[in-house]
Protein backbone atom coordinates (compact mmCIF):
# COMPACT_ATOMS: atom_id res chain seq x y z
CA UNK A 1 0.00 0.00 0.00
CA UNK A 2 2.84 2.35 0.90
CA UNK A 3 4.57 1.51 -2.37
CA UNK A 4 1.45 2.38 -4.32
CA UNK A 5 1.05 5.67 -2.51
CA UNK A 6 4.66 6.58 -3.24
CA UNK A 7 4.13 5.84 -6.93
CA UNK A 8 1.05 8.00 -6.94
CA UNK A 9 2.87 10.92 -5.35
CA UNK A 10 5.81 10.59 -7.74
CA UNK A 11 3.55 10.57 -10.79
CA UNK A 12 1.76 13.62 -9.48
CA UNK A 13 5.01 15.50 -8.93
CA UNK A 14 6.23 14.55 -12.40
CA UNK A 15 3.05 15.90 -13.97
CA UNK A 16 3.42 19.18 -12.10
CA UNK A 17 7.07 19.44 -13.18
CA UNK A 18 6.16 18.93 -16.83
CA UNK A 19 3.43 21.51 -16.53
CA UNK A 20 5.75 24.10 -15.05
CA UNK A 21 8.43 23.50 -17.65
CA UNK A 22 5.99 23.95 -20.53
CA UNK A 23 7.11 27.20 -22.10
CA UNK A 24 6.59 28.81 -25.46
CA UNK A 25 9.16 28.99 -28.18
CA UNK A 26 8.62 32.31 -29.86
CA UNK A 27 10.71 32.41 -33.02
CA UNK A 28 12.39 35.78 -32.36
CA UNK A 29 15.75 36.01 -30.65
CA UNK A 30 14.91 39.09 -28.58
CA UNK A 31 11.62 37.72 -27.28
CA UNK A 32 12.02 34.99 -24.71
CA UNK A 33 8.45 34.03 -24.00
CA UNK A 34 4.87 34.94 -24.77
CA UNK A 35 1.98 33.56 -22.77
CA UNK A 36 -1.60 34.04 -21.75
CA UNK A 37 -2.35 35.01 -18.21
CA UNK A 38 -5.69 35.02 -16.35
CA UNK A 39 -7.57 34.57 -19.63
CA UNK A 40 -7.49 38.28 -20.44
CA UNK A 41 -3.86 39.38 -20.67
CA UNK A 42 -0.83 38.47 -22.75
CA UNK A 43 2.61 38.65 -21.13
CA UNK A 44 5.67 39.15 -23.31
CA UNK A 45 9.08 38.48 -21.77
CA UNK A 46 12.04 40.12 -23.53
CA UNK A 47 15.67 39.03 -23.37
CA UNK A 48 16.74 42.53 -22.33
CA UNK A 49 15.18 45.75 -21.05
CA UNK A 50 13.01 47.63 -23.55
CA UNK A 51 12.47 51.39 -23.73
CA UNK A 52 9.51 52.57 -21.71
CA UNK A 53 8.25 55.04 -24.33
CA UNK A 54 8.21 52.30 -26.93
CA UNK A 55 6.66 49.70 -24.69
CA UNK A 56 3.79 51.93 -23.49
CA UNK A 57 2.69 52.87 -27.03
CA UNK A 58 -0.44 50.97 -28.01
CA UNK A 59 0.17 51.49 -31.75
CA UNK A 60 3.31 49.38 -31.51
CA UNK A 61 1.31 46.19 -31.03
CA UNK A 62 -1.25 44.44 -33.19
CA UNK A 63 -3.00 41.37 -31.83
CA UNK A 64 -5.50 39.15 -33.60
CA UNK A 65 -6.79 35.61 -33.47
CA UNK A 66 -5.01 33.41 -35.97
CA UNK A 67 -8.03 32.51 -38.17
CA UNK A 68 -9.22 36.12 -38.61
CA UNK A 69 -6.34 38.56 -39.15
CA UNK A 70 -8.76 41.40 -40.03
CA UNK A 71 -10.20 41.71 -36.54
CA UNK A 72 -7.62 43.45 -34.37
CA UNK A 73 -8.24 43.09 -30.67
CA UNK A 74 -8.33 46.48 -28.87
CA UNK A 75 -5.67 46.85 -26.18
CA UNK A 76 -6.93 48.41 -22.96
CA UNK A 77 -3.80 48.87 -20.94
CA UNK A 78 -0.07 48.20 -21.13
CA UNK A 79 2.02 47.57 -18.04
CA UNK A 80 5.78 47.31 -17.88
CA UNK A 81 7.59 45.44 -15.12
CA UNK A 82 10.16 47.45 -13.06
CA UNK A 83 13.14 45.73 -14.72
CA UNK A 84 11.58 46.61 -18.12
CA UNK A 85 11.76 43.06 -19.48
CA UNK A 86 8.11 42.08 -19.10
CA UNK A 87 5.22 43.74 -20.92
CA UNK A 88 1.66 42.88 -19.94
CA UNK A 89 -1.06 43.68 -22.45
CA UNK A 90 -4.62 43.68 -21.17
CA UNK A 91 -7.62 43.61 -23.44
CA UNK A 92 -11.14 45.00 -23.21
CA UNK A 93 -12.85 41.66 -23.71
CA UNK A 94 -11.57 38.36 -22.40
CA UNK A 95 -9.34 36.43 -24.74
CA UNK A 96 -10.35 33.11 -26.18
CA UNK A 97 -7.27 31.32 -24.91
CA UNK A 98 -8.17 28.09 -26.69
CA UNK A 99 -7.46 29.91 -29.95
CA UNK A 100 -3.93 30.73 -31.09
CA UNK A 101 -3.27 34.49 -31.24
CA UNK A 102 -0.79 36.36 -33.44
CA UNK A 103 1.04 39.33 -31.93
CA UNK A 104 2.88 41.69 -34.26
CA UNK A 105 5.20 44.36 -32.89
CA UNK A 106 6.72 47.33 -34.66
CA UNK A 107 10.46 47.90 -34.48
CA UNK A 108 11.46 47.10 -30.89
CA UNK A 109 13.73 49.58 -29.14
CA UNK A 110 16.05 48.43 -26.38
CA UNK A 111 18.55 50.82 -24.77
CA UNK A 112 18.35 52.97 -27.88
CA UNK A 113 19.15 50.09 -30.23
CA UNK A 114 16.69 48.56 -32.63
CA UNK A 115 15.92 44.86 -32.31
CA UNK A 116 13.80 44.61 -35.47
CA UNK A 117 10.13 43.75 -35.80
CA UNK A 118 8.62 40.53 -34.56
CA UNK A 119 5.66 38.33 -35.47
CA UNK A 120 4.85 36.18 -32.49
CA UNK A 121 2.38 33.41 -31.97
CA UNK A 122 0.77 33.16 -28.57
CA UNK A 123 -0.92 29.88 -27.91
CA UNK A 124 -1.65 27.47 -25.20
CA UNK A 125 -0.07 24.14 -25.91
CA UNK A 126 -2.76 21.53 -26.38
CA UNK A 127 -0.82 19.26 -24.09
CA UNK A 128 -0.81 21.99 -21.48
CA UNK A 129 -4.55 22.48 -21.87
CA UNK A 130 -5.16 18.78 -21.36
CA UNK A 131 -2.93 18.76 -18.31
CA UNK A 132 -4.65 21.80 -16.88
CA UNK A 133 -8.02 20.07 -17.26
CA UNK A 134 -6.61 16.97 -15.59
CA UNK A 135 -5.01 18.80 -12.66
CA UNK A 136 -8.06 21.03 -12.44
CA UNK A 137 -10.43 18.09 -12.07
CA UNK A 138 -8.14 16.21 -9.72
CA UNK A 139 -6.88 18.85 -7.29
CA UNK A 140 -7.95 22.43 -7.96
CA UNK A 141 -11.62 21.59 -8.38
CA UNK A 142 -11.55 18.28 -6.57
CA UNK A 143 -15.07 16.93 -6.94
CA UNK A 144 -15.38 15.91 -3.30
CA UNK A 145 -13.63 18.73 -1.44
CA UNK A 146 -14.35 21.76 -3.61
CA UNK A 147 -17.46 20.78 -5.56
CA UNK A 148 -19.13 18.74 -2.79
CA UNK A 149 -20.31 15.92 -5.01
CA UNK A 150 -20.46 12.20 -4.35
CA UNK A 151 -20.60 12.67 -0.60
CA UNK A 152 -22.91 9.75 0.17
CA UNK A 153 -20.51 7.23 -1.33
CA UNK A 154 -17.55 9.19 -0.01
CA UNK A 155 -18.65 8.91 3.61
CA UNK A 156 -19.91 5.37 3.10
CA UNK A 157 -16.71 3.85 1.77
CA UNK A 158 -13.98 5.81 3.54
CA UNK A 159 -13.85 3.78 6.75
CA UNK A 160 -11.11 1.36 5.67
CA UNK A 161 -8.14 2.08 3.45
CA UNK A 162 -8.63 -1.11 1.45
CA UNK A 163 -12.28 -0.30 0.75
CA UNK A 164 -11.38 3.26 -0.16
CA UNK A 165 -8.75 2.25 -2.70
CA UNK A 166 -11.01 -0.43 -4.19
CA UNK A 167 -13.87 2.00 -4.58
CA UNK A 168 -11.60 4.68 -6.03
CA UNK A 169 -10.11 2.40 -8.68
CA UNK A 170 -13.46 0.91 -9.69
CA UNK A 171 -14.97 4.35 -9.91
CA UNK A 172 -12.11 5.64 -12.09
CA UNK A 173 -12.52 2.79 -14.57
CA UNK A 174 -16.28 3.23 -14.81
CA UNK A 175 -16.22 7.01 -15.04
CA UNK A 176 -13.67 7.03 -17.88
CA UNK A 177 -15.72 4.46 -19.74
CA UNK A 178 -18.98 6.35 -19.17
CA UNK A 179 -17.51 9.75 -20.01
CA UNK A 180 -16.14 8.59 -23.36
CA UNK A 181 -19.52 7.10 -24.29
CA UNK A 182 -21.29 10.23 -23.10
CA UNK A 183 -18.97 12.41 -25.18
CA UNK A 184 -19.55 10.33 -28.33
CA UNK A 185 -23.29 10.24 -27.78
CA UNK A 186 -23.48 13.97 -27.09
CA UNK A 187 -21.31 15.08 -30.03
CA UNK A 188 -22.63 12.68 -32.66
CA UNK A 189 -26.23 12.04 -31.69
CA UNK A 190 -27.72 14.52 -29.23
CA UNK A 191 -26.19 17.68 -30.69
CA UNK A 192 -26.75 17.04 -34.42
CA UNK A 193 -30.39 16.13 -33.78
CA UNK A 194 -30.88 18.98 -31.28
CA UNK A 195 -31.91 16.69 -28.47
CA UNK A 196 -29.72 18.30 -25.84
CA UNK A 197 -32.69 18.78 -23.52
CA UNK A 198 -32.62 15.01 -23.08
CA UNK A 199 -29.12 15.24 -21.53
CA UNK A 200 -30.16 14.18 -18.03
CA UNK A 201 -32.31 11.26 -19.11
CA UNK A 202 -29.71 9.96 -21.56
CA UNK A 203 -26.71 10.35 -19.27
CA UNK A 204 -28.28 8.67 -16.26
CA UNK A 205 -29.20 5.71 -18.46
CA UNK A 206 -25.70 5.71 -19.90
CA UNK A 207 -24.06 5.60 -16.48
CA UNK A 208 -26.17 2.62 -15.38
CA UNK A 209 -25.40 0.96 -18.71
CA UNK A 210 -21.66 1.43 -18.39
CA UNK A 211 -21.72 0.06 -14.85
CA UNK A 212 -23.48 -3.00 -16.21
CA UNK A 213 -21.02 -3.21 -19.13
CA UNK A 214 -17.94 -2.94 -16.92
CA UNK A 215 -19.49 -5.55 -14.64
CA UNK A 216 -19.97 -8.03 -17.51
CA UNK A 217 -16.59 -7.40 -19.15
CA UNK A 218 -14.66 -7.60 -15.89
CA UNK A 219 -16.42 -10.81 -14.89
CA UNK A 220 -15.35 -12.49 -18.15
CA UNK A 221 -11.91 -10.95 -18.67
CA UNK A 222 -10.49 -10.87 -15.18
CA UNK A 223 -12.47 -12.83 -12.58
CA UNK A 224 -9.88 -12.18 -9.88
CA UNK A 225 -10.20 -8.44 -10.29
CA UNK A 226 -13.97 -8.78 -10.40
CA UNK A 227 -13.93 -10.61 -7.09
CA UNK A 228 -11.99 -7.77 -5.53
CA UNK A 229 -13.86 -4.82 -7.03
CA UNK A 230 -17.27 -6.17 -8.07
CA UNK A 231 -18.90 -5.10 -4.81
CA UNK A 232 -18.21 -1.44 -5.45
CA UNK A 233 -19.70 -1.39 -8.94
CA UNK A 234 -23.27 -0.99 -7.68
CA UNK A 235 -22.25 1.95 -5.53
CA UNK A 236 -20.94 3.83 -8.56
CA UNK A 237 -24.50 4.45 -9.79
CA UNK A 238 -25.34 6.15 -6.51
CA UNK A 239 -22.38 8.50 -6.92
CA UNK A 240 -23.41 11.87 -8.27
CA UNK A 241 -19.93 12.53 -9.72
CA UNK A 242 -20.70 9.80 -12.25
CA UNK A 243 -23.58 11.84 -13.62
CA UNK A 244 -21.90 15.23 -13.06
CA UNK A 245 -18.91 14.48 -15.32
CA UNK A 246 -20.99 13.81 -18.47
CA UNK A 247 -23.08 16.91 -17.75
CA UNK A 248 -19.97 19.08 -17.33
CA UNK A 249 -18.32 17.84 -20.50
CA UNK A 250 -21.52 18.45 -22.43
CA UNK A 251 -21.92 21.95 -21.00
CA UNK A 252 -18.33 22.92 -21.85
CA UNK A 253 -18.32 21.27 -25.29
CA UNK A 254 -15.15 19.32 -24.50
CA UNK A 255 -13.41 17.37 -27.26
CA UNK A 256 -12.61 13.66 -26.96
CA UNK A 257 -9.16 13.93 -25.33
CA UNK A 258 -10.39 16.72 -23.06
CA UNK A 259 -13.31 14.60 -21.88
CA UNK A 260 -10.95 11.73 -21.24
CA UNK A 261 -8.70 13.92 -19.11
CA UNK A 262 -11.67 15.35 -17.19
CA UNK A 263 -12.99 11.89 -16.40
CA UNK A 264 -9.56 10.58 -15.43
CA UNK A 265 -8.96 13.61 -13.22
CA UNK A 266 -12.37 13.25 -11.59
CA UNK A 267 -11.79 9.55 -10.92
CA UNK A 268 -8.28 9.98 -9.54
CA UNK A 269 -9.37 13.01 -7.53
CA UNK A 270 -12.07 10.88 -5.94
CA UNK A 271 -9.47 8.19 -5.23
CA UNK A 272 -7.14 10.73 -3.60
CA UNK A 273 -9.97 12.14 -1.48
CA UNK A 274 -11.09 8.67 -0.39
CA UNK A 275 -7.56 7.63 0.47
CA UNK A 276 -6.85 10.75 2.55
CA UNK A 277 -10.16 10.48 4.34
CA UNK A 278 -9.81 6.76 5.11
CA UNK A 279 -6.32 7.33 6.53
CA UNK A 280 -7.72 9.99 8.86
CA UNK A 281 -10.75 7.91 9.84
CA UNK A 282 -8.66 4.86 10.73
CA UNK A 283 -6.85 7.06 13.22
CA UNK A 284 -10.10 8.55 14.47
CA UNK A 285 -11.27 5.17 15.68
CA UNK A 286 -8.52 5.20 18.28
CA UNK A 287 -9.27 8.77 19.34
CA UNK A 288 -11.50 9.69 22.23
CA UNK A 289 -14.35 11.43 20.43
CA UNK A 290 -17.24 12.94 22.45
CA UNK A 291 -20.26 10.60 22.22
CA UNK A 292 -22.48 13.01 20.31
CA UNK A 293 -19.80 13.46 17.64
CA UNK A 294 -19.14 9.75 17.09
CA UNK A 295 -19.64 8.40 13.60
CA UNK A 296 -20.79 10.75 10.87
CA UNK A 297 -20.56 14.16 12.63
CA UNK A 298 -16.83 13.91 13.28
CA UNK A 299 -16.30 12.57 9.74
CA UNK A 300 -17.96 15.72 8.45
CA UNK A 301 -15.71 17.94 10.55
CA UNK A 302 -12.63 16.09 9.26
CA UNK A 303 -13.86 16.46 5.70
CA UNK A 304 -14.32 20.18 6.37
CA UNK A 305 -10.68 20.45 7.43
CA UNK A 306 -9.61 18.62 4.28
CA UNK A 307 -11.75 20.98 2.22
CA UNK A 308 -10.02 23.95 3.84
CA UNK A 309 -6.66 22.43 2.94
CA UNK A 310 -7.77 21.86 -0.63
CA UNK A 311 -8.65 25.56 -0.87
CA UNK A 312 -4.87 26.01 -1.08
CA UNK A 313 -4.83 24.33 -4.46
CA UNK A 314 -6.91 27.15 -5.92
CA UNK A 315 -3.66 29.10 -6.19
CA UNK A 316 -2.53 26.50 -8.67
CA UNK A 317 -5.35 27.13 -11.12
CA UNK A 318 -4.01 27.39 -14.63
CA UNK A 319 -5.82 29.43 -17.23
CA UNK B 1 -43.94 -1.86 15.39
CA UNK B 2 -47.46 -3.09 14.71
CA UNK B 3 -48.35 -3.48 11.04
CA UNK B 4 -50.83 -0.67 11.26
CA UNK B 5 -51.26 1.55 8.25
CA UNK B 6 -50.38 5.12 9.01
CA UNK B 7 -52.83 7.89 8.37
CA UNK B 8 -51.98 10.47 5.73
CA UNK B 9 -51.24 13.03 8.38
CA UNK B 10 -48.73 10.74 10.07
CA UNK B 11 -47.11 10.03 6.73
CA UNK B 12 -46.75 13.73 6.14
CA UNK B 13 -45.05 14.47 9.47
CA UNK B 14 -42.93 11.32 9.29
CA UNK B 15 -40.82 12.86 6.52
CA UNK B 16 -40.40 16.17 8.32
CA UNK B 17 -39.40 14.91 11.75
CA UNK B 18 -38.83 11.20 12.38
CA UNK B 19 -37.21 10.40 9.06
CA UNK B 20 -35.84 13.76 8.03
CA UNK B 21 -33.76 13.01 4.92
CA UNK B 22 -30.71 15.04 5.89
CA UNK B 23 -30.52 15.06 9.69
CA UNK B 24 -31.91 11.61 10.45
CA UNK B 25 -31.34 9.43 7.38
CA UNK B 26 -28.10 11.21 6.34
CA UNK B 27 -29.03 10.93 2.67
CA UNK B 28 -28.50 13.51 -0.09
CA UNK B 29 -25.65 15.24 1.68
CA UNK B 30 -24.11 16.85 -1.42
CA UNK B 31 -26.57 19.76 -1.77
CA UNK B 32 -26.70 20.13 2.03
CA UNK B 33 -23.00 20.96 1.99
CA UNK B 34 -22.73 22.52 -1.43
CA UNK B 35 -25.36 25.20 -1.76
CA UNK B 36 -26.81 25.83 1.68
CA UNK B 37 -25.05 29.20 1.88
CA UNK B 38 -28.28 31.23 2.02
CA UNK B 39 -31.88 30.56 3.03
CA UNK B 40 -33.04 31.44 -0.49
CA UNK B 41 -30.83 28.80 -2.16
CA UNK B 42 -32.05 26.20 0.31
CA UNK B 43 -35.67 27.18 -0.33
CA UNK B 44 -35.33 27.01 -4.12
CA UNK B 45 -33.53 23.68 -4.24
CA UNK B 46 -35.91 22.37 -1.59
CA UNK B 47 -38.86 23.35 -3.79
CA UNK B 48 -37.27 21.65 -6.80
CA UNK B 49 -36.73 18.45 -4.80
CA UNK B 50 -40.27 18.65 -3.38
CA UNK B 51 -41.66 18.92 -6.91
CA UNK B 52 -39.62 16.00 -8.24
CA UNK B 53 -40.36 13.84 -5.19
CA UNK B 54 -44.12 14.41 -5.23
CA UNK B 55 -44.54 13.94 -8.96
CA UNK B 56 -42.27 10.88 -9.19
CA UNK B 57 -44.05 9.29 -6.20
CA UNK B 58 -47.44 9.87 -7.80
CA UNK B 59 -46.28 8.62 -11.20
CA UNK B 60 -44.83 5.41 -9.78
CA UNK B 61 -47.87 4.87 -7.53
CA UNK B 62 -50.07 5.19 -10.63
CA UNK B 63 -48.17 2.76 -12.83
CA UNK B 64 -46.84 0.37 -10.15
CA UNK B 65 -49.01 -2.53 -11.33
CA UNK B 66 -47.53 -2.43 -14.83
CA UNK B 67 -43.83 -2.42 -13.89
CA UNK B 68 -42.06 -5.74 -14.07
CA UNK B 69 -40.14 -6.19 -10.80
CA UNK B 70 -36.85 -6.86 -12.61
CA UNK B 71 -36.78 -3.51 -14.37
CA UNK B 72 -38.21 -1.45 -11.53
CA UNK B 73 -35.01 0.43 -10.65
CA UNK B 74 -34.34 1.65 -14.24
CA UNK B 75 -38.01 2.68 -14.43
CA UNK B 76 -37.67 4.72 -11.23
CA UNK B 77 -34.51 6.37 -12.54
CA UNK B 78 -36.09 7.32 -15.85
CA UNK B 79 -39.21 8.66 -14.13
CA UNK B 80 -37.08 10.83 -11.85
CA UNK B 81 -34.90 11.97 -14.77
CA UNK B 82 -38.00 13.06 -16.68
CA UNK B 83 -39.33 15.18 -13.83
CA UNK B 84 -35.86 16.61 -13.17
CA UNK B 85 -35.64 17.68 -16.79
CA UNK B 86 -39.00 19.43 -16.41
CA UNK B 87 -38.00 21.37 -13.29
CA UNK B 88 -34.56 22.09 -14.75
CA UNK B 89 -36.01 23.72 -17.86
CA UNK B 90 -38.66 25.57 -15.83
CA UNK B 91 -36.10 27.02 -13.41
CA UNK B 92 -33.72 27.95 -16.23
CA UNK B 93 -36.54 29.83 -17.95
CA UNK B 94 -38.15 31.62 -15.00
CA UNK B 95 -35.42 32.23 -12.38
CA UNK B 96 -32.17 32.32 -14.39
CA UNK B 97 -30.13 34.10 -11.69
CA UNK B 98 -30.90 31.63 -8.91
CA UNK B 99 -30.56 28.79 -11.39
CA UNK B 100 -26.99 29.89 -12.10
CA UNK B 101 -26.21 30.08 -8.37
CA UNK B 102 -27.35 26.51 -7.89
CA UNK B 103 -25.27 25.38 -10.84
CA UNK B 104 -25.24 21.72 -11.58
CA UNK B 105 -27.12 20.72 -8.44
CA UNK B 106 -30.57 21.01 -10.00
CA UNK B 107 -29.63 18.48 -12.66
CA UNK B 108 -28.08 16.28 -10.00
CA UNK B 109 -31.42 15.89 -8.20
CA UNK B 110 -31.62 12.87 -10.48
CA UNK B 111 -28.93 11.15 -8.41
CA UNK B 112 -30.38 11.97 -4.97
CA UNK B 113 -30.65 8.72 -3.06
CA UNK B 114 -33.63 9.95 -1.04
CA UNK B 115 -36.01 10.07 -4.02
CA UNK B 116 -35.18 6.61 -5.34
CA UNK B 117 -35.39 5.25 -1.82
CA UNK B 118 -38.91 6.62 -1.26
CA UNK B 119 -40.05 5.20 -4.61
CA UNK B 120 -38.66 1.77 -3.77
CA UNK B 121 -39.77 1.70 -0.14
CA UNK B 122 -43.11 3.46 -0.34
CA UNK B 123 -44.62 4.57 -3.63
CA UNK B 124 -44.27 1.16 -5.27
CA UNK B 125 -46.43 -0.43 -2.58
CA UNK B 126 -49.01 2.24 -1.70
CA UNK B 127 -51.89 4.18 -3.18
CA UNK B 128 -51.54 7.48 -5.00
CA UNK B 129 -52.91 9.54 -2.09
CA UNK B 130 -50.61 7.93 0.46
CA UNK B 131 -47.63 8.33 -1.87
CA UNK B 132 -48.55 11.97 -2.40
CA UNK B 133 -48.53 12.62 1.35
CA UNK B 134 -45.32 10.69 1.84
CA UNK B 135 -43.63 12.56 -1.02
CA UNK B 136 -44.89 15.89 0.30
CA UNK B 137 -43.56 15.11 3.78
CA UNK B 138 -40.17 13.98 2.54
CA UNK B 139 -39.82 16.94 0.20
CA UNK B 140 -40.82 19.39 2.95
CA UNK B 141 -38.44 17.66 5.35
CA UNK B 142 -35.62 18.15 2.89
CA UNK B 143 -36.64 21.76 2.32
CA UNK B 144 -36.82 22.38 6.07
CA UNK B 145 -33.34 20.92 6.59
CA UNK B 146 -31.85 22.91 3.73
CA UNK B 147 -33.43 26.13 5.01
CA UNK B 148 -32.18 25.48 8.56
CA UNK B 149 -28.66 25.00 7.27
CA UNK B 150 -29.00 28.05 5.05
CA UNK B 151 -30.34 30.07 7.99
CA UNK B 152 -27.40 29.18 10.24
CA UNK B 153 -24.80 29.82 7.56
CA UNK B 154 -26.34 33.05 6.31
CA UNK B 155 -26.87 34.43 9.82
CA UNK B 156 -23.41 33.56 11.08
CA UNK B 157 -21.62 34.26 7.84
CA UNK B 158 -23.19 37.50 6.65
CA UNK B 159 -25.47 38.59 9.49
CA UNK B 160 -28.52 38.51 7.23
CA UNK B 161 -31.62 36.37 6.81
CA UNK B 162 -33.19 36.10 3.35
CA UNK B 163 -31.07 39.09 2.35
CA UNK B 164 -32.39 41.34 5.16
CA UNK B 165 -29.82 42.70 7.55
CA UNK B 166 -30.56 41.30 11.00
CA UNK B 167 -27.43 41.58 13.09
CA UNK B 168 -25.87 44.62 11.45
CA UNK B 169 -22.42 43.02 11.40
CA UNK B 170 -21.01 39.74 10.19
CA UNK B 171 -19.85 37.56 13.06
CA UNK B 172 -17.90 34.82 11.26
CA UNK B 173 -17.17 35.28 7.61
CA UNK B 174 -15.87 31.73 7.62
CA UNK B 175 -19.43 30.35 7.37
CA UNK B 176 -20.05 31.63 3.86
CA UNK B 177 -16.92 29.89 2.66
CA UNK B 178 -17.90 26.73 0.81
CA UNK B 179 -15.91 24.41 3.06
CA UNK B 180 -17.87 25.57 6.11
CA UNK B 181 -20.76 23.47 4.79
CA UNK B 182 -19.06 20.37 6.14
CA UNK B 183 -18.64 21.95 9.57
CA UNK B 184 -22.21 23.17 9.81
CA UNK B 185 -23.70 19.82 8.78
CA UNK B 186 -21.36 18.02 11.17
CA UNK B 187 -22.22 20.33 14.07
CA UNK B 188 -25.97 20.09 13.37
CA UNK B 189 -25.81 16.29 13.35
CA UNK B 190 -23.84 16.34 16.58
CA UNK B 191 -26.48 18.63 18.08
CA UNK B 192 -29.30 16.26 17.13
CA UNK B 193 -27.30 13.36 18.58
CA UNK B 194 -26.72 15.31 21.78
CA UNK B 195 -30.41 16.12 22.17
CA UNK B 196 -31.22 12.46 21.65
CA UNK B 197 -28.67 11.36 24.24
CA UNK B 198 -29.96 13.84 26.85
CA UNK B 199 -33.57 12.90 26.10
CA UNK B 200 -32.85 9.19 26.51
CA UNK B 201 -31.01 9.78 29.78
CA UNK B 202 -33.95 11.75 31.19
CA UNK B 203 -36.33 8.98 30.22
CA UNK B 204 -34.17 6.45 32.06
CA UNK B 205 -34.05 8.62 35.18
CA UNK B 206 -37.85 8.93 35.21
CA UNK B 207 -38.20 5.18 35.11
Amino acid sequence: MKERMRHLTLTGLLLVAILVSVGCDTGHRFVKKTEFKDGETIVITFAGPVDEAWAKEKANYAVYEEPDPDILLPIKEIRLSPDRTKVTLSFDDGLNTRQAHVLKTKEMLSEGRSQGTAVLTVKKLYFGLLLSIFIGAMLVNNFVFTKYLGLCVFFGTSQRKSTAVGMGITFTIVIVFAAMMAWALYQFVLKPFQLTFLNIVVFIGLVSLSVQAVDTILRKVNPALFKAFGVYLVLVIANCIAIAVPLILADNEYTGPESFMLALGAGLGFLVALFLMSSARERLELANVPPSFRGLPIAFIVAGLFALAFLGFSGMSIH
Amino acid sequence: MAARTKTNKELFFNGILNENPIFRLALSMCPAVGISTTVMNGLLLGMAVLFVQVFSSCTIALIKDYIHPRIRIPTYTLTIATWVTVIDLVLAAYVPVAYKAMGIFVKLIVAFAIITMRLEMFASKNSVTASFCDGLGMGLGFMFAMMTLGFVRELLGMGTVLGYDVLGFCPLLFFVLPSAGFFVVGLMMAMFNYIEIVYNRRKKVKR
